[in-house]
């Protein structure tokens, strides 16, 4: 009997001393993830933090110590960077590059969402092959026909405009997208748009009336990225616009860094942090699509 | 039926026009091009396999370029893949403020590939920058950041790992696809939180680290503005990737015809990695009986 009750008792004992080990396992474990989380997030913004602080420092005092506070805070890093050192402020380029994105985010769209239309509501000879070749586009490398496209510019007379920045996109050259807009259209029921033909619509109407409205979100993922990269590229630039007036913010960035005297470090900082400002705005209002729209670029097709 | 067939192609238009002009003659001029000597002046001279020769036999500079591309790219991507899955299996368990630790994850991977964030990244490494004054107040000595050809690669390497947010959510959608019941029939047959990583978590994963992983080959093989802004290539060509080497050729010395051939050389590369990965995944992506195209 008592040998029993004892037993009891020290089966009891053994399992609250397992559930307590486990549950400080469990808050240590959780305790380590939080601290990992939070040590990788501030090593992650901590430069960013720093650079908008910075840019609002003295040039003496940006090397002078780690911390993001500027000790006399001053816009004079905001109030020269934004002269530069050409006959243009940097209202300019910002200007530039919103020409060079306004079009080009449209174009994409609209070319974009017809052949992404064609590919999953159509049936066509050499559909699987048009198919794959999309997914050629998308793996192969910019760098194998950069040099044939500059040439083809030069003929067309389009160097130094933006037409080679435009054009390609207006012509769904952004594979991604194609891709994203496929997979996306074709998670989609086709009942709405059979009844709209029911009704008499033709395919354009459908198309307008029905599938742009339903690909509502994914259309805003394609726009805010092909925002963003438009914004971030350099390279495309770099190559094709040479009159400095026409310059967009990646490169006048680059000018100042060539131009600036013995490097007056806050001037750059602050056009950097103007220059990434646009781009941090529409993440923050939009963040949901550019999250959703990765996720889907990821999925398997 | 006809017109409907009418109609596909009509939609298709924009990207056969494109697909035409601007990816498939050029894929075909530039192969043509690295045959040639060609100077934007006069027309192109057919040199035979010339350029090929001089790159791979005389060409000090193409010899160091591709050895410290091979180096970058096979440093930089698994370092990226394997901290974004780190870090999106963390994000996994069930963590408060998901969302704003995803999204501050996230945020270096939309200004990453920005001028702006590769003249911050010079100036954090230079000999008095932000890092080496937090070295300093730990109690390390300074690192000569730019002057050491293997922390000059590395540099623009860490810009790289710090952009994993994209691959990371992507990695964090998968696992939370992943069928809870899986891991408690793993737990019932008594596998640890380790066991259940490596052989129910992972194999799961496959499709997608693989997609991960070529496209983030693809654009580490590409890198430009790193290189461009931050190092200059430098020191001593040690971060002087092929893009980099294929731009001057082509813009500032208008060898066109050589820098094509040197495009090819790499484009031969990436299309022979993708091709491996492609096949290999046969062998190690596992699809969960999804037969869904």
């Amino acid at each position: 009997m008592t040998d029993i009750s004892l037993a009891k008792t020290s089966a009891r004992t053994l399992d609250e001393a397992a559930a307590a080990k486990r549950a400080r396992m469990h808050l240590i474990s959780s305790v380590v993830r939080y601290a990992l989380l939070f040590g990788v997030g501030f090593l992650m913004l901590y430069p960013l933090i720093w650079l908008v602080g910075a840019s609002f420092k003295t040039n003496s005092e940006i090397f002078s110590g780690a911390g993001f506070l500027p000790q006399s805070p001053t816009v004079e890093g905001y109030v020269q960077g934004w002269q530069t050192s050409t006959p243009y402020t940097f209202g300019r380029f910002f200007w530039n590059s919103f020409l060079i994105i306004l079009p080009k985010v449209i174009g994409t769209a609209i070319s974009c969402t017809m052949v992404a239309y064609a590919f999953a509501r159509f049936e066509f000879p050499f559909k699987k092959i048009l198919f794959g070749s999309v997914i050629a586009v998308l793996l192969l490398p910019n760098v194998v026909t950069r040099i044939p496209q500059y040439i083809l510019f030069r003929d067309l007379g389009w160097l130094d405009s933006f037409l080679p920045l435009w054009v390609p996109s207006a012509l769904a050259g952004d594979a991604f997208f194609v891709f994203m807009l496929v997979q996306f259209l074709r998670s989609l029921p086709t009942d709405m748009e059979e009844a709209a033909r029911v009704d008499g619509a033709n395919s354009l109407q459908t198309l307008v009336f029905i599938v742009v409205p339903m690909l509502g979100p994914a259309l805003v993922s394609v726009c805010l990225f092909q925002f963003m990269w438009t914004m971030n590229d350099f390279l495309g630039p770099l190559i094709y616009i040479s009159s400095v007036d026409k310059y967009p913010v990646s490169l006048a960035l680059k000018l100042s860094i060539d131009t600036t005297e013995a490097f007056e470090w806050n001037r750059i900082l602050a056009m950097s942090v103007l220059t990434i400002t646009p781009a941090l705005v529409v993440f923050f209002a939009a963040q949901r699509y550019f999250i959703e729209g990765i996720s889907a670029g990821g999925r398997k097709g | 039926m006809r017109a409907q067939r009418f109609m596909g192609y009509a939609y298709l238009a924009p990207y056969l026009i494109g697909l035409i002009i601007f990816t498939a003659i050029p894929f075909l001029t530039s192969l043509y091009l690295s045959f040639t000597s060609y100077d934007l002046m006069s027309s192109p001279q057919w040199t035979g396999l010339s350029n090929y020769e001089r790159l791979f036999t005389r060409d000090r500079t193409f010899e160091k370029s591709l050895s410290v591309t091979l180096l970058y790219v096979f440093s930089t991507v698994p370092l990226k893949l394997a901290f974004a899955l780190f870090i999106a299996a963390i994000l996994n368990y069930k963590i408060r403020f998901i969302n704003v630790f995803r999204t501050a994850f996230y945020v270096p991977s939309i200004l990453g590939g920005s001028i702006a964030i590769a003249v911050l990244w010079r100036y954090l490494f230079s000999t008095e920058g932000l890092v080496n004054m937090a070295l300093a107040g730990l109690g390390f000595s300074a690192v000569d950041w730019f002057g050491d050809p293997t922390n000059a690669l590395f540099t623009i390497t860490l810009l790289r790992c710090w952009q994993f947010g994209s691959a990371m959510v992507i990695f964090l959608a998968a696992l939370q696809s992943i069928d809870k019941s899986l891991y408690e029939a793993a737990s019932i047959d008594g596998a640890g939180k380790v066991m259940t990583f490596f052989f129910v978590t992972l194999p799961l994963l496959t499709p997608v680290i693989f997609f991960n992983l070529v496209m983030q080959m693809v654009q580490a093989f590409q890198e430009f503005n790193g290189p461009y802004i931050i190092t200059q290539g430098g020191p001593l060509k040690y971060t002087y990737l092929l893009p980099l080497y294929i731009y001057e050729e082509a813009f500032k010395k208008f060898n066109m015809g050589y820098a094509s051939a040197i495009a090819w050389v790499l484009f031969a590369i990436i299309m022979v990695l993708t091709l491996v990965a492609f096949w290999s995944s046969k062998k190690w992506v596992y699809y969960a009986g999804d037969k869904r195209s």
